[in-house]
Formats: C-alpha cells, sequence, structure tokens
C-alpha cells in the first residue's frame, strides 16, 4: 500500500477546475451531497454523474455514503444512498489514468467501497475483513489506484447486507483507444431490486422459513392442469422424482417480487425513468445488474439489441431479441430505433413474479406498451445434473444415472431408490426448454461436443471427458443434493427462456473474444469447486463448506495459470464472482473466450475457466446472490 | 397440582443443566471459528445464530362430551448444524369436564446429521391433572426430526421415564397447496408403549392413532388462522384400560385455531 500512499501525498486542496462531464451534471450537482433530500432516486431522465476534478495525471471523485429518507415507488424508504442517491451516481473514469476516490462514510455503522470488475492492487479492493478493516462510522477512507483497463462497471458496498440497502452505483472507464463501435448516445441501465423490509429480516426468512417468499409454488390447480396435458402416470413419475428430492420444480428465485420493487436506475415502473433519444442515433445501453438477488431477462420489445461488451470487454457483436442477466454481470448492447415511437426497456426477473421497465423515447412522457407476464417456468431434469446425452439415445434409467440425493442417513430416507423413470419422456415443465434433451443443436455432454466438432472448426469443451467423481455423501449435511452427470449448458439460455430464430436468446456460447487474451499459455493447474446448498437450512457453501467452517484461503501461486471448474450443485443458478483477476470462460471459441467477472452457472451445470494468478494479495471468491454470500458461499483467494 | 415436588425439581435441574451445557454450542453456530486475514478483523462473512418461536397449533377443539383449548409449539435457536429445541404439547378441558395434560414439555439438544434430518436429545416432563390423582413424570428424550422424501414432516421421539418405562411417539404432517396461501395439512400421529403405566392410562403396545385435517389460510407467512377435525381412537391395552374407566375409545372433535410464529 505505501507506493499508493507516497501518490497520495499531494494533498487534499480542492482548487481543480470541475469538469462538466455531461449535461446530466447540472442535475447531478441539485442531487450532490448537499444534504437535500431528493424526491425521488434519479432524475427521470438521463443519467445521473458524480463531479470529476482533475490534477495532473489523477481524477478525483468525492463519494459521501448516508442515509438519505426519500420515496422509492411513490412510498418513504430510507435507503443508504452515495451522494444522496439511489443508484450512487454514475462514476466515469477513464483508462491509463490514476483515481483517488475520497470517501465520507456518515453512517452509524462501518461501510466499504468495492469496484466491481476492476483490476486494482488488493488493499483497494475494499472487502472488510479480506483487503482492508472497512471504513468506521463518521470516519473516511481513500482509494487510489490505476485504471488499466475500460468499459462498463459497477461499485457497491461489501459491508453486510447494505448493498439491498441502495449502496450500489455504476462506474464506466472510458477507454484509451477508440472502441470497436461506435454510437451517438449511451446511457447507464442500473437494474436493481429493493424491498422496503429490512435486509436484516429477509435473510432471517430465508433461514428460518424456506420459501417465504415463494408465492409461486405448484398447487393443486398445476397438479391437475398437468395430469391433463401429460396423463396421470407421467404427472406422477415427475411429481415422485421432485418428491424423492424433496426439491420444488419452481424454486427459482429466493426473494420474489413478493418483496421486491424492481428498479431501473432506482426508478420503478410507475416512477419511468426515461432515455432520450432522435430517430435513427444508435444508443448504447450499459445494462448493469446491481441487484442483491434477481437475475432479469432484458428486452427492448421492438428493436434488436447488438451485444457488443460483457462484463466490460469487447466481445464480437452479437444480434439478439433477449439476454439475461446474472446478479453483478454487465452487458453493453446498442439499438438503433428509427421512427418516432417510444420503446420499453424491460427487465423480467426470471422467476416472473415482476419486472422494472423504462422508456426510450423521443420526448418526455411518453410511454410504450409493457409486455405481459409470461407463465411461470418449472425447472427440469437438467437442473438435477443428469447426463442429457443418455436421454437423447432414450435410455434413460434414473435408478442409476441421475441425481443422488446427498442424504443417505436415517432410516427413514427414501432417497437412493429408484424412481423407474424410464424411456426417454422430457421431464421439463411446459414452457422451460422442453426440447432441451432432444435438440440436436441443444447441449448435452458428450454429444454436444461431437456435434460441435462436426459443424466445423469449434472448440472441444475441456471438460467433455471430465469424471466428477462424488459420492452422495461428498458434501455432508450442508449440501442436499449432487449433481450425478454436470454437463454443459454453454448454449442453453436457462429456465424458461428458449432461443429461436425469430427471438434469438443470448447464450455463453455466443460470446466470443475480439482477440486472444495476453496469457496463451495452457493451464498447469486445475482447481474444481462445487457449488452447494441446502434449501432447508439455507446454509450455502462451496464443497459443502460455509466460509465459517474453512480454515484458510483457496491457494493460487503467483504468475500460475489455472483452470477453475464450477460444478453446480444446487437447483440455484448462481452468478460467481472473482475479485481481482478475469476468468476467461471456455467455451466453443478456443483462444477467444469471453474474459468475465462474474460467471452465472445454472443447476446442474459445469463450467471452466482460465486464470492467470498474475494479482498477488487477498481476494474474495463468492457468489454474488447477496443472501447466499451472507449464508456462507464465500472464499477467500490467496495469490502468493 | 404438582403432586411430586421431588420430581418437579429433579426435572427441573436436568433441564437447566442440560440448558447451560448446550447454549454455549448453539451460540456459537456452528463451532469453529472462521479464519481471519488479519488477526483483529471481522470476517467478511460472518455465521450468526438463528432462532424461531412457532406455536403449530392453538385451538379449540369441540367435541361430543367436552371442549378442551390445545397448543402444541415447537421453537429453536443456533447455527445450522446446533440447536437447542423446547417443544411442547399441552390440553385443557374448558366445557363438559375438568382436567387436562401437559402431554409433552421437551428441552432438546439437536444435531443436523444429513441434509434433512436433525437427531435430538435430552429431557422431558409429563402431567396430567384434573379429577383424581395428578400425575407426573419426567423423562428422557431421542428423537428424529425431519422432513422425509415427498416433504412429508416427520418427528420421532423414544422416550425414557425415571421409572425406566419407555414408549415412542411419531407424528408426520403433510403441506398441500390448495392455492398459495390456502394450506390443507393432514397429520398422523401415533404412539407405542414398550411397558404399561396404568397411572398414565398407558397400556403396552400401541396406545392410539391420532388424525387430524386442518385447513388454514396464511394471512402471512407468520399467521394463519385454520378450521379442521381431528379424531383420536384408542387401541388395544390402552382401549380396554379406557372403556374400564368408563371412557369413551373413540374422540371426535372439530377446531378452529391459529398457527403463528415468532
Amino acid at each position: 500500500m505505501d507506493q499508493y500512499e507516497t501518490l497520495t501525498g499531494k494533498g487534499h486542496s480542492r482548487r481543480r477546475f470541475l469538469r462538466n462531464v455531461t449535461s446530466m451534471s447540472v442535475l447531478a450537482a441539485l442531487y450532490g451531497y448537499g444534504g437535500v433530500s431528493p424526491a425521488l432516486a434519479w432524475p427521470q431522465v438521463g443519467n445521473h454523474e458524480a463531479e470529476r476534478l482533475e490534477d495532473g495525471d489523477t481524477d478525483i471523485f468525492n463519494l459521501v455514503i448516508d442515509r438519505t429518507p426519500m420515496k422509492i415507488d411513490g412510498k418513504p424508504a430510507n435507503p443508504i444512498t452515495v451522494n444522496g442517491t439511489v443508484p450512487g451516481p454514475a462514476i466515469r473514469m477513464r483508462e491509463g489514468r490514476n483515481v483517488r476516490i475520497r470517501v465520507q462514510n456518515k453512517l452509524d455503522e462501518w461501510t466499504s467501497i468495492h469496484w466491481h470488475g476492476i483490476l486494482l492492487p488488493f488493499q483497494m479492493d475494499g472487502v472488510p475483513g479480506v483487503t482492508f478493516e472497512g471504513i468506521p462510522p463518521k470516519d473516511t477512507f481513500e482509494y487510489y489506484y490505476p485504471l488499466k483497463q475500460a468499459g462498463t462497471y459497477w461499485y457497491h458496498s461489501h459491508s453486510g447486507l447494505q448493498e439491498q440497502l441502495g449502496h450500489y452505483g455504476p462506474l464506466i472507464v472510458e477507454p484509451a483507444e477508440p472502441e470497436p463501435f461506435d454510437y451517438d448516445r449511451d446511457y447507464v441501465i442500473m437494474l436493481s431490486d429493493w424491498t422496503f423490509e429490512d435486509p436484516h429480516d429477509v435473510f432471517r426468512n430465508l433461514k428460518v422459513a424456506e420459501g417465504y417468499y415463494n408465492y409461486q409454488k405448484r398447487t393443486v390447480e398445476d397438479l391437475l392442469e398437468d395430469i391433463q396435458k401429460k396423463g396421470w402416470s407421467q404427472t406422477m413419475r415427475e411429481r415422485a422424482m421432485w418428491g424423492e428430492m424433496r426439491m420444488s420444480s419452481r424454486d427459482l428465485l429466493d426473494v420474489t417480487g413478493s418483496t421486491y420493487t424492481y428498479l431501473v436506475n432506482g426508478r420503478s415502473p410507475n416512477d419511468n425513468w426515461t432515455g432520450l433519444f432522435k430517430p435513427g442515433e444508435k444508443i448504447r445501453l450499459r445494462v448493469i445488474n446491481g441487484s442483491a438477488m434477481s437475475f432479469f431477462d432484458v428486452s427492448v420489445p421492438g428493436l434488436k439489441m447488438t451485444v457488443v461488451q460483457v462484463d466490460g470487454q469487447n466481445v464480437e457483436p452479437v444480434p439478439v431479441d433477449e439476454f439475461r442477466i446474472g446478479v453483478a454481470e454487465t452487458y453493453d448492447v446498442i439499438v438503433e430505433p428509427d421512427d418516432q415511437q417510444a420503446y420499453t426497456i424491460f427487465a423480467e426477473a426470471m422467476d416472473r413474479s415482476g419486472f422494472a421497465a423504462g422508456t426510450l423515447a423521443t420526448e418526455v412522457g411518453l410511454t410504450a406498451e409493457i409486455p405481459e407476464p409470461r407463465s411461470i417456468p418449472s425447472r427440469g431434469m437438467e437442473a438435477m445434473g443428469m447426463d442429457m446425452s443418455n436421454m437423447d439415445m432414450g435410455g434413460m434409467d434414473m435408478g442409476n444415472g441421475g441425481m443422488e440425493m446427498g442424504d443417505q442417513s436415517g432410516g427413514m430416507d427414501m432417497g437412493g431408490q429408484s424412481s423407474g423413470m424410464q424411456g426417454d419422456q422430457a421431464m421439463n415443465g411446459q414452457t422451460s426448454h422442453a426440447g432441451m434433451a432432444m435438440n440436436n443443436d441443444d447441449p448435452a455432454k458428450g454429444g454436444m461436443n461431437m456435434a460441435m466438432d462436426s459443424k466445423g472448426g469449434k472448440a472441444p469443451w475441456p471438460l467433455a471427458d471430465r469424471d466428477i467423481s462424488h459420492g452422495p455423501d461428498d458434501h455432508g449435511p450442508g449440501a442436499a443434493m449432487v449433481a450425478r452427470s454436470p454437463g454443459n449448458r454453454l448454449n442453453d439460455p436457462g429456465i424458461g427462456l428458449k432461443s429461436t430464430p425469430e427471438h434469438k436468446v443470448l447464450v455463453y456460447d455466443d460470446l466470443k473474444a475480439l482477440a486472444p487474451w495476453p496469457d496463451p499459455r495452457e493451464p498447469e493447474r486445475e482447481i474444481e469447486l462445487h457449488l452447494t446448498g441446502n434449501m432447508e437450512r439455507y446454509m450455502w457453501s462451496f464443497d459443502g463448506e460455509k466460509f465459517s467452517e474453512v480454515d484458510g484461503p483457496i491457494q493460487f501461486h503467483h504468475g500460475e495459470r489455472l483452470r477453475l471448474i464450477l460444478v453446480n450443485d444446487t437447483m440455484m443458478d448462481h452468478p460467481i464472482h472473482l475479485h481481482g483477476m478475469w476468468m476467461e470462460l471456455e467455451n466453443q471459441h478456443g483462444d477467444l473466450r469471453p474474459r468475465k467477472h462474474t460467471i452465472s452457472v445454472k443447476p446442474g451445470e459445469m463450467v471452466s475457466a482460465r486464470i492467470t494468478a498474475d494479482a498477488p494479495g487477498h481476494w474474495a471468491f463468492h457468489c454474488h446472490l447477496l443472501y447466499h454470500m451472507k449464508a456462507g458461499m464465500f472464499r477467500v483467494v490467496s495469490v502468493a | 397440582m404438582i403432586t411430586n415436588r421431588h420430581l418437579y425439581m429433579t426435572v427441573g435441574g436436568l433441564m437447566s443443566a442440560t440448558l447451560l451445557a448446550v447454549m454455549p454450542l448453539a451460540a456459537t453456530a456452528d463451532g469453529q471459528a472462521p479464519f481471519a486475514v488479519e488477526k483483529g478483523w471481522a470476517p467478511p462473512v460472518g455465521d450468526e445464530p438463528h432462532g424461531r418461536f412457532l406455536i403449530d397449533r392453538l385451538e379449540y377443539a369441540a367435541g361430543d362430551d367436552e371442549d378442551s383449548v390445545n397448543l402444541e409449539f415447537k421453537g429453536w435457536y443456533g447455527g445450522d448444524y446446533n440447536r437447542i429445541w423446547i417443544e411442547g404439547e399441552a390440553e385443557d378441558v374448558v366445557s363438559g369436564g375438568s382436567g387436562g395434560a401437559i402431554e409433552n414439555l421437551d428441552l432438546l439438544y439437536g444435531r443436523l446429521i444429513s441434509p434433512y434430518w436433525s437427531v435430538q436429545a435430552g429431557v422431558g416432563y409429563q402431567l396430567e391433572y384434573g379429577p383424581g390423582p395428578d400425575p407426573d413424570r419426567g423423562y428422557a428424550v431421542l428423537g428424529l426430526q425431519g422432513l422425509a422424501p415427498y416433504w412429508f414432516e416427520v418427528d420421532t421421539n423414544l422416550r425414557l421415564s425415571e421409572d425406566g418405562d419407555a414408549w415412542a411417539d411419531f407424528e408426520a404432517e403433510y403441506d398441500f397447496l390448495l392455492t398459495q396461501r390456502l394450506v390443507l395439512q393432514p397429520r398422523f400421529g401415533t404412539m407405542v408403549a414398550f411397558d404399561e403405566v396404568e397411572e398414565f392410562g398407558v397400556g403396552q403396545g400401541i396406545n392410539n392413532v391420532k388424525l387430524g385435517l386442518r385447513l388454514r389460510y396464511e394471512i402471512k407467512r407468520e399467521f394463519a388462522p385454520y378450521v379442521g377435525v381431528s379424531w383420536n381412537k384408542k387401541l388395544g391395552d390402552t382401549a380396554d384400560m379406557a372403556e374400564a374407566e368408563g371412557e369413551d375409545t373413540g374422540d371426535f372433535r372439530v377446531l378452529a385455531g391459529v398457527r403463528m410464529w415468532f
């Protein structure tokens, strides 16, 4: 830290000149840290940015963390704010320069800011208990680091459950070199989930009452519907399978629209955040998922979106109609509305329990139609980590392969019994990717790989022949199940989504870097981690061990090239975030791997990423679902 | 009403001793202190204990001959693996007779042994009061509690009294979701005694079968009023003993009550 402290020794004088970054900074000043409570989170129109001061090769920002009473969705709330707003102001940094950020904590509790996705000296990473002690109440902390990257990122508190209370904001790093795409204007679209409950109550509800927020469970009505549609025996077989596992096929998000108000730039659908455009302009939407717990499916009905960056990194442009954004991910897309009409920016929660929405329009006050909510998807067999390739061959026997429940002890447990499932019936729910097992171009371990090879030039999946060796008890009481045959789901858009020629949905296999990354080495070492959980007691962990149960960090050797393998042994999607180093996601594009800071791993999925361990220090590694992290799905990675 | 002061004190003492012994274990949640990157720093994610007090049944039960108020509760405090439990079931006759019973009042330590099951061990107390003698006894409990496949909530206990009498009970319940808030809950319970204990009207073998059906509406998760029926049938030697006392062996009741938790 010393070298950075030396550099900060230039005093704290404010005789810098103020630079207006955009026209919105007038509003920014209005909402600045003058103590005036804004009526609403962000202005209705456009983005809200923090003042940027300059001092030589350093850009300076002043941030104040405080509680600010305001209205969210028209109702009184008392969020934690950065410079008085939720989200905090967008911070525009510049690649190739240094940044100094003075953070003043006006709260009565400790706080912190983590710069999500930024590569920096670990002491500046802002994770209390890992990289520093935190910012004490009524104290200040000065972050100082060089920027060696560009793109769309975000910042948020890493203390307790403050993120749920509004302590987050967008972070944009302007590139030193021109980007390989152009646009006429850009807007941050920061998605988040707000609750009027105390986040500690939310966590307690999850801890003591499984399924507390799920009002989309299967009922008798669903059962009758299924019997009508699929027949008695098929329905009973399916129910028996889920019943044996004591899992719910409707367990999609732990915290739902029953308590959440979903926000775009701090504004509910009623408060309609609006971005203005002139017809024919190219608009870059910097979509950031700053939620605590919510995956969103994002679309702008009527417009094609061209994905140009993911997690701040350039990718070969992919035109899509919809994409799913995991918590903490960012997607930059370009849209080109060429008429006067208004367009809805629609972000539907993955479980369909609610949505966030804003508008793109040529003038304020215009709105477009909000799409009808889609039916609630149910998870299918792939979520249990079934080997789907067996099913393709039509000879599936669940008793032998399939899932294993972790619970084999106790005389009453019938977990190991065969469910008697035979044949090639798909177990998927009506609206989920029903064809998943059957479609030739859908992922199935083994079979998939061959298909890709035959399509010409697609890189083989490095995990194709990997044998995931664990018995049913491997992860202990903290893991309610294990995925027996986890597979490749990089070509699967996820639960409730289906990609068709008429409606293209982005998948991880679409992401292709523009150029190979600097480290061409093959991995010297592999680290395999299983994502594990026990819904009944709301325990979340890696390899069945909560953070409180491990006695040391995950060790990376400085300079080594690693392959990190993540196996999802749970029924939930987990956005896994590594601080301080990129994860190069190994998909079908060989050396042109997309680089990510957060990888969403679907149930029953196995993914791998290459990592160059070039950042000495201690780094956080965790599930970015806030309450999963809180419940123990967290590790420290030490690079030495 | 307490006829055996000595016993009362013994059980009370045992309970307090167990509580003192296991409380620290439960309070440290999962036993071990997490490693710290730097000494003195708070861990990045904590592991605090939680707790919940559930009143599963607080109901007015109207029968042919008598009406009673019934109570069943389950409270726990602790971490994910180690928990302290306090559980109880009681009945008080309010019309058509008098008396009642604390069927069980247990103080238990529970340990999660597999994802869905925990074992419980501890001490308990039982009391019958009303016309005639008021027998009571203390006992040790060993239990298994959890969620069986197909989402059956199961609670089973083996009890051994201070006089060396042993018995076991088994209870299972299931939540049938009619809608997201309207839940139909069938229940089944039975008791098997290994020894006859006349003063409690307990015969050797299967004592009874209890069936219940309750329809609750979750106004919120924490508060759900319900209506229902219950049927309690005494069997075997136990039934004979009841008949000899001039009691009915079958007992059908109509219920209204509330399920709530804090």
